[in-house]
């Protein structure tokens, strides 16, 4: 399978990116590792007229400790993540779960921007990011805006990010409590069929392909708070979601592993 | 576009698409065809190379993404092959290439390129790998003879590990 024809031009910084979004406007998407966005070109689920490689642009590859969180670049791949020292001190959880993408192949491609730009509810990155509070820096030709992940998905494939936006970095927060990551899948390499993350003791919870979107557990964490046990508040893992039907699961079935799957992941954690 | 890349140690010039596979590209411009097509979807491994010394799935790697890389392919790999592929070396294979010869991880051979490139970037990253570990670090590449159990082997042969 071959991709639909595009011009294809690099990008060597951000401001370059934005420029050349802003010229090209809906014709054009950002290539990052291109782990989702060329298999969904190859079967012409997506045939933009322009790519716009960001890959090369190393001035956003990085991994800084800042005053109370970790700064990512947005560029980052998932293999860095994974065996970075300082994100294994300081947010252990999301170096657990990158190592939990795919494959190595995958992994050695894949970026924590462009996985966050996907939006898929089904995709393990920002699932954690969800959970762990954190927060999307996006560029844009207007300077630079912040992003709560609470607010980044919007839907399906889908989030607040404007077509001539570039996430920039991702900011996690350090020092946060007890944690756990539950990636429920049948063979090696897949998506979860639901994931469940939870972030410092309980006070985040997220659930993976329970819904268009990453999604917080938020009845789970509102009972959790107020002093509900771990069982009890699991089993409110899944109120107010819409989970999806396929081939792996019905919706019953999913509904059922998360609160499951919220059982574990909060035991795992050591929430009492 | 003009695409320039180093493969096995030459340098190579193509004029190619934009949309050109990084595995097309190889197989057909580079005339490089010990790298496989199996899935064509990212899921089975038989298309591996490295590109800057990892394994990536070159089926969902666009060859313009790889220019100004250096790639190794299976051809590359045994110290006496000739970068373009004639006289793959009797002699002199690489230590993984020995080691899925002498633990029979091959039947049919389709998988084996990318078994074995897979394989050396995965030591590299966990040179003292456990069995587990080995068969995580496989887990991007599917044999369809399922002789799983003897590519294990041969990785931790190679590795010294057993
Ligand atoms: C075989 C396979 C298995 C996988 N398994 C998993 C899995 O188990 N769990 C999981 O979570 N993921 C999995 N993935 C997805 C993988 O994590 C992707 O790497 C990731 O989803 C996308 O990152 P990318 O850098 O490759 O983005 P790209 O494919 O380059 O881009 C994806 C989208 O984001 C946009 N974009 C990229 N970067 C930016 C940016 N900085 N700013 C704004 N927009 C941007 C692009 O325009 C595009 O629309 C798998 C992928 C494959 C091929
Ligand atoms: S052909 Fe590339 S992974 Fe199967
Ligand atoms: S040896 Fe036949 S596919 Fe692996």
């Amino acid at each position: 399978m071959i991709p639909a024809a595009f011009d294809y031009k690099v990008a060597e910084s951000a401001e370059q990116a934005i420029a050349l979004l802003g010229e090209y406007g809906d014709e054009a998407k950002l290539l990052a590792g291109g782990h989702s966005l060329i298999p969904m070109m190859k079967f012409r689920l997506a045939a933009p007229a322009v790519l716009i490689d960001i890959a090369r642009i190393s001035d956003l590859s990085y991994i800084r400790e800042a005053d109370g969180h970790l700064a990512i670049g947005a560029m980052t791949k998932h293999i860095e993540v994974e065996t970075s020292d300082v994100v294994a001190q300081h947010a252990p959880m999301l170096a657990h779960v990158a190592a939990l993408v795919g494959d190595p192949a995958v992994r050695h491609r894949g970026t924590l921007g462009g996985t966050l730009a996907h939006s898929d509810p089904a995709s393990d990155l920002p699932a954690a990011v969800l959970a762990l509070g954190g927060t999307i820096i996006a560029h844009g030709p207007n300077g630079a805006r912040e992003i709560a992940a609470n607010e980044f998905f919007t839907g399906y494939f889908e989030s607040v990010l404007a077509a001539d936006e570039i996430i920039t970095e991702v900011q996690i927060p350090t020092g946060t409590g007890a944690w756990n990551y539950q990636k429920f899948n049948r063979r090696a390499q897949d998506w979860s069929i639901v994931g469940v993350g939870v972030a410092d003791g309980g006070k985040g919870i997220s659930l993976v392909n329970m819904g268009s979107t990453p999604i917080r557990a938020t009845a789970a964490e509102e009972a959790l708070a107020s002093g509900a046990s771990a069982a009890d508040a699991a089993a409110l893992a899944a109120q107010g979601t819409t989970p999806p039907e396929d081939s792996n699961a019905d919706a019953a079935y999913r509904t059922h592993l998360a609160t499951v799957l919220t059982r574990r992941a909060l035991e795992a954690a050591g929430v009492a | 576009m003009d695409v320039s890349m180093n493969v096995n140690g030459q340098s190579q010039s193509h004029d190619v698409e934009p949309r050109t596979l990084l595995v097309h590209h190889i197989r057909e411009n580079v005339g490089l065809t010990g790298t496989n097509i199996g899935c064509d979807t990212s899921s089975c491994g038989a298309c591996t190379v490295h590109l800057n010394g990892q394994s990536v799935k070159s089926c969902t790697v666009l060859a313009v993404q790889a220019s100004d890389s250096d790639i190794t392919t299976i051809e590359g790999l045994a110290a006496t092959a000739q970068a373009d592929g004639s006289a793959i070396g009797e002699q002199n294979w690489h230590p993984m290439q020995e080691a899925f010869q002498q633990c029979h991880a091959l039947q049919c051979g389709y998988c084996t390129p990318g078994m074995v490139m897979a394989a050396t970037s995965f030591l590299q990253e966990n040179p003292n790998p456990t069995e587990d570990e080995v068969r995580q670090g496989l887990e991007g590449n599917l044999c369809r003879c399922t002789g799983y159990h003897n590519i294990v082997k041969a990785v931790m042969s190679a590795a010294g590990g057993a």
